[in-house]
């Protein structure tokens, strides 16, 4: 109690001594008093909450009536107008998933049953059939669309990672040649590209009439580029687990399987959760690129509605109203990310 | 010698250009206690991480109970389920408990129940006399206490040979005494072990030959006795009068 006391004093203290530290108070301060204010001012005093484009043009506020206007079409895209529970309850289920997951005491092997439950369920809720009115995927946007890439994305990404980090240890020349290969390769290009060559090329060698869906596509380019990101990340964790460790767990007799599994990779995995959240979060925001092969994710959609001609020149309420939902998810990863780094047993 | 555990035939082995070991021979029998002993990178680790396969040699043959060590899989995880080991850095395995640590190779190696493997691991615990420790972490245990609780881990596979890798030389003074204890209470049941140590009291009190190695080769092999009062070569006498003093 008493140094919990002194803490708080010296937190108090540590604005001002030692001298340093009062020049960069009296220097920050001011900057976030005029920024907050400013913010505030533009935001809720003379921001526009009803009404059209021309009383927003009249205002020097922000026009937040645009974003009410278009907040529908931003979070659902084209996703029929009479079907919009659907999206809705997609988005429930996963902001639901975030909360469950949260509680890291909760990671066990059903949580892999109950994603692959959930993940059947978004599909058919999307997608209908079975009692439900189908909706092509092509009509599918907004951000049950990114939420759906990322989650694919994250949850395949991180195990083929790991394989390719395991791979690029491995004592057979060709795996290892081939894990270097792929890695190399796939760091060396922009993640457009990878998404390009998945959404042009790849139709290209496969046979005639055989269409792979175009979501499935940008799947698969997105985890090809995220996993060798994880992979490297991997090979770091692989790296801070001592030689002992493998050569106890050989001298019992565990065979490589066993020693990844029970041994090393737990030790390894958990020594790198802050930069794998990195990435993972990396490739929440990544998923924007998508654009590029004409999916409409979130980002997608928010760039269109800004193309309406009745409400032109409104691209800062729209790009903040996005921007505060990406960081909204983002800032649940690192948190999760956080709270996975403290958890003992993991 | 019959009944042979372990059976060095004519061993080289090479890092690079570098011969660690020069022509080795040597048998060990069934409930044989050696130490090895020696200067610091005389080989005398490397001989003992020969047997089960932790180093692989390029001449020479190695027989472990009965079975040749070719370099394929299969003699080299039976041996591994026969050979236990002690390392120099403990080693255990951080993320896991105590009692996990102990029962994890019983469960997945030997595939027992974990009531089997659990009434197993206490039964080592108490041999080693850490019982009341099983729910802890590696972490929260003195060097002693986690050098004791690794020689159960290797126990509760129940092994026919146990290597010890230099067990004290991680350790606090205060601590050697304690590991060295438990390993004499091995000694007593039985067991064949081969140890590699500079604790020359243990030797005197346990062993049943003492090896001498230097320079990758095996320079003398003796009793105790004769190992302390008679030794033959200069290289053995002039250790011995470094570590006397």
């Amino acid at each position: 109690m008493k140094r919990n006391k002194l803490y708080k004093l010296s937190s108090l203290k540590s604005f001002f001594v030692p001298w340093y530290n009062a020049i960069i108070t009296a220097v920050l301060t001011p900057l976030i008093l005029i920024t907050g204010f400013k913010l505030f001012n533009w935001l809720l005093v003379k921001g526009i909450w009803q009404g059209d484009a021309s009383l927003c043009r009249q205002s020097e506020g922000a026009c937040l009536a645009f974003v009410k206007e278009k907040a529908r079409f931003i979070l659902f895209g084209t996703y029929p107008d009479e079907q919009l529970y659907r999206p809705i309850l997609v988005i429930i289920l996963f902001v639901a998933g975030f909360i469950y997951i949260s509680d890291i005491k909760r990671w066990n092997k059903r949580l892999l049953l109950y994603m692959a439950i959930a993940l059947v369920f978004i599909f058919w809720l999307m997608g209908g059939g079975f009692f439900l009115m189908p909706v092509d995927s092509s009509y599918w946007s907004g951000l049950p669309l990114t939420l759906i890439l990322a989650f694919l994305a994250i949850t395949i990404s991180y195990p083929v990672g790991i394989l390719l980090a395991l791979g690029r240890q491995s004592h057979s020349r060709l795996l290892k040649g081939m894990s270097v290969a792929y890695i190399e390769l796939i760091r060396g290009v922009p993640l457009i590209s990878v998404l390009f060559m998945a959404s042009v090329m790849l139709p290209l060698f496969l046979p005639e009439g055989l269409n792979i869906n175009k979501l499935l596509r940008a799947v698969v380019a997105l985890t090809m580029f995220v996993a060798a990101y994880h992979a490297e990340v991997v090979r770091g964790g692989l790296a801070a687990v001592s030689h002992g460790q493998d050569e106890a767990a050989m001298a019992l007799g565990l065979t490589y399987f066993q020693r990844m599994r029970l041994i090393i990779l737990p030790q390894a995995l958990k020594a790198v959760i802050p930069p794998t959240i990195n990435t993972t979060i990396g490739m929440f925001k990544d998923t924007s690129l998508v654009i590029v092969i004409s999916l409409f994710d979130l980002m997608g959609t928010t760039k269109s509605s800004l193309t309406d001609s009745k409400w032109l020149g409104f691209s800062i309420e729209a790009y903040l109203f996005v921007a505060l939902i990406y960081f909204i998810f983002c800032i649940s990863l690192s948190r999760i990310g956080s709270k996975l780094e403290k958890y003992k047993a993991t | 010698m019959k009944n042979n555990m372990i059976e060095f035939i004519d061993i080289s082995k090479w890092f690079g250009s570098f011969q660690v070991l020069k022509n080795i021979n040597l048998q060990l029998a069934k409930g044989e206690r050696t130490v090895v002993c020696g200067p610091s990178g005389s080989g005398k680790s490397t001989l003992i991480r020969l047997v089960n396969g932790l180093e692989e040699f390029e001449q020479g043959r190695l027989l472990v109970d009965g079975i040749e060590l070719d370099g394929g899989s299969k003699s080299l995880e039976h041996i591994r389920t026969e050979v236990g080991m002690v390392f120099q850095q403990f080693n255990l395995f951080p993320h896991l408990t105590i009692l996990q640590n102990l029962i994890l190779a019983p469960l997945h190696v030997r595939k027992m129940t974990k009531s089997q493997a659990t009434e197993l691991a206490q039964f080592y615990l108490d041999k080693v006399r850490i019982s009341d420790q099983a729910a802890k972490y590696p972490i929260e245990l003195s060097g002693g206490q986690q050098q004791r609780v690794a020689i159960a881990r290797a126990l509760c596979m129940r092994p026919q040979i146990m290597l010890f890798d230099e067990p004290t030389s991680a350790l606090d003074p205060e601590m050697v005494g304690e590991v060295l204890q438990v390993m004499v209470d091995l000694a007593k049941d039985g067991m064949t072990m081969v140890c590699v140590t500079h604790e020359m009291g243990f030797a005197r009190e346990v062993a049943d030959r003492i090896v001498f190695m230097d320079a990758g080769e095996l320079v003398e092999i003796a009793k105790p006795k004769d190992f302390f009062e008679s030794p033959k070569s200069p290289r053995l006498r002039e250790f011995l009068s470094q570590i006397i003093n």
